[in-house]
């Protein structure tokens, strides 16, 4: 599996290649293989409420890859995503019972509709920086719920019954928004990991670390931004029209709640800021704890916070941050190595790895 | 003469969005700290004003008063011991950290007083108004709030242009290594800046809840009027909050009496988008970094 980029060797520096995957990778694909044809079997044998549940799951783990997109590898972090979830959300409701098409079908267009949304929006914010944009995307929030909120045509402040899914047989419904979900929440994952290793990667990993050094290497600094904002806005679009599929009703407060911030924040800062794996991980710790621990309403979200302002001020780069240094151990071969090639004869052969090489290792 | 009047009202609504905004200019100005928990941090102390209200028999003003001065410490403590560490790391700790203290904030606030609009009762002053012409009369409150603002931004100014500590506080503002070298403990200003920031967002907070009802909820509204005064005054400009603060209110005002009530605040916020668009520096801006 291991891809050579490059082969210099050359006098007096051992010889070396660049590479991404590790054979470890190979297993990393099966499982991953594995879990999905997996939870692709649920819905032939699971009770609807676990469907809906794992629906739940999915949605949020995607909203926390979009966001760790963002914040993570772009280094934007955003307090209003808000926007386009409730834009998929209400989408759904335009196109599937507006406009007549299929409500499943609806789910992706919803998420252009975001995108297309955050094309005009994003060079707009980019003029604020850091922690002025953040709140800058929490206006573009309130503007999209203001009106979505205070005219007729949405159903005002009270919602709308999405009325074209209500009407489809119930087993279709629940298993289209669950392979829906599904594929959101997959689709996700494999966006940001093939996205991280495309050129626009590169250039994201050498924004996040210093965006002027970026720019005076030729990295089209603003063009790899908007790039993950519209990407990252079309991603919260679609998991935003399955979350409206999965509750059949829409209403402005809950759509363009800041909650969904909230939630996105406290998974990828537990997980592990600024990889794929930690996502992932902080989805699965989140919805233990809302399982268990969602009965107690408030206090829980205060649990939350407390948690996450103390993991973003101790241990920023989260559970899989500390995971990932400590053993080494990268999920997902987005990063390039430095891989030295077989020492001189004599010697058993075979490529030994570089444990921890500076040039390779992107801070 | 509706307009008119109507636009008065604006004006004076800006004062109050200005001293919301003031402390978050201060902060940004001094360390380049955006916080997210701002707004949450002004109503937090007007409910630390009602609680003192009414556990013990202190008068509006000394509860007020006292809340203001708890506000301070609250500041320089939770600068010292959270924020400061977050400064100079990246430019995402101290987002995520303010961002995860409004969660908190507001969550407790709900624990402890539940989701109920509450009030503070100031007396008769609340209702009273002059009458500047025949159709054009003007509450004393709105008018003694915006007074109070246009206080406090000018004694911030001359703290920050007269004063030793107001000199450090600059120095800092323009290199923090430089001032460090100079013998200025960066910590220390850091956090005094907050304290300072946190009483004048806590004195802002109450004279909300005089005004209007309250609620927990009502902190991340009061950060982004907060933010766009900031952003439309002009960065680095303390004056430059008052002006931004005015133009939100009359454009918060104006879009209610032209739209209906509905449209006042998504009026302000078009507006702050299209100085954003067409006058990304504000109007009175004196740094260029954003």
């Amino acid at each position: 599996m291991s891809t050579p980029l490059e082969s210099m060797p050359s006098k007096g520096i051992p010889a070396f290649r660049i590479a991404r995957s590790a054979p470890m990778h190979r297993y990393v694909l099966i499982v991953f293989l594995a879990v999905v044809a997996v939870l692709a079997s649920v819905p032939f044998w699971a009770q609807t409420g676990t469907i809906r549940t794992l629906v739940t799951f999915f949605t949020l783990l995607a909203l926390a890859q979009m966001w760790n997109l963002l914040g993570g590898y772009a280094g934007l972090i955003s307090v209003g995503q808000q926007a386009y979830v409730g834009l998929g959300a209400y989408g759904v409701w335009l196109i599937a019972d507006i406009l007549g098409l299929h409500p499943f079908i609806a789910v992706p267009l919803a998420g252009v509709l975001a995108a297309v949304v955050a094309l005009p929006v994003g060079p707009l914010l980019f003029r604020l920086k850091g922690g002025y944009f953040a709140i800058g995307t929490w206006v573009v929030a309130e503007v999209v719920r203001l009106i979505v909120a205070n005219i007729q045509a949405t159903g005002g402040g009270s919602g709308k019954t999405i009325l074209s899914a209500a009407r489809l047989p119930i087993d279709t419904r629940i298993q289209g928004t669950y392979f829906l979900g599904l594929g959101v929440a997959v689709g996700s994952i494999l966006l940001v990991y093939f996205l991280l290793r495309s050129r626009v990667g590169l250039a994201l990993t050498a924004i996040r670390d210093n965006d002027l050094a970026a720019q005076s290497s030729g990295v089209n600094v603003f063009r790899s931004k908007l790039l993950v904002y519209v990407i990252a806005a079309f991603g919260c679009g679609a998991m935003g029209a399955v979350v409206a599929l999965n509750l059949l009703r829409i209403q402005p407060t809950a759509a363009f709640s800041i909650n969904w911030t909230a939630y996105a924040l406290f998974i990828v800062v537990i997980g592990g800021f600024g990889t794929i794996e930690g996502p992932i991980i902080g989805s699965v710790i989140y919805f233990a704890l809302l399982q268990n621990l969602s009965q107690y309403g408030t206090s829980y979200l205060l649990l939350l916070g407390v948690i996450a302002v103390i993991m973003a001020a101790k241990a920023p780069r989260g559970i899989w941050g500390f995971v990932a240094k400590r053993w080494n151990i990268h999920l997902f071969p987005v990063r390039r190595r430095l891989v030295l090639e077989a020492p001189p004869p004599g010697d058993d052969g075979g490529p030994a790895d570089a444990s921890d090489p500076p040039l390779a290792e992107p801070a | 003469m509706d307009w008119v009047n109507v636009a008065v009202q604006g004006v004076l609504l800006g004062g109050l969005f200005a001293l919301f905004a003031t402390g978050l200019a201060l902060v940004f100005g001094v360390m380049r700290l955006v916080n997210l928990a701002h707004g949450d941090l002004g109503i937090l102390a007007a409910f630390v004003a009602l609680f003192l209200l009414d556990s013990f028999s202190l008068g509006v003003f000394w509860a007020s008063l006292a809340s203001i001065a708890i506000m301070f410490c609250v500041g320089y403590v939770l600068q010292r011991g959270l924020l400061n560490y977050t400064i100079g790391t990246d430019d995402t700790r101290p987002i995520l950290v303010t961002f995860g203290l409004s969660i908190i904030i507001q969550n407790a606030l709900i624990m402890q007083f539940s989701a109920d609009s509450q009030g503070l009762d100031a007396g008769a002053i609340e209702n009273a108004s002059v009458r500047i012409t025949d159709q054009l009369a003007v509450g004393w409150y709105p008018l003694i709030v915006f007074g109070v603002a246009v206080a406090v931004i000018a004694a911030l100014q001359l703290f920050l242009n007269r004063t030793t500590l107001g000199r450090a506080f600059r120095a800092t503002s323009d290199d923090q290594e430089a001032a460090e070298l100079m013998g200025i403990n960066n910590r220390h200003i850091y956090s005094l800046a907050m304290a300072i920031a946190l009483a004048i967002v806590a004195l802002a907070g109450i004279l909300l809840a005089v005004r209007t009802t309250f609620d927990p909820s009502q902190g991340p509204f009061r950060l982004i009027f907060a933010f766009e005064a900031v952003i439309m005054g002009g960065m680095g400009s303390i004056w430059g909050t008052l002006i931004g603060g005015i133009i939100l209110g009359v454009s918060q005002t104006l879009g209610a009496q032209a739209f209906g009530a509905g449209w006042g605040i998504f009026v302000g916020h078009v507006v702050f988008l299209a100085v954003l668009a067409f006058k990304p520096s504000g109007f009175f801006a004196k740094t260029v970094t954003a």
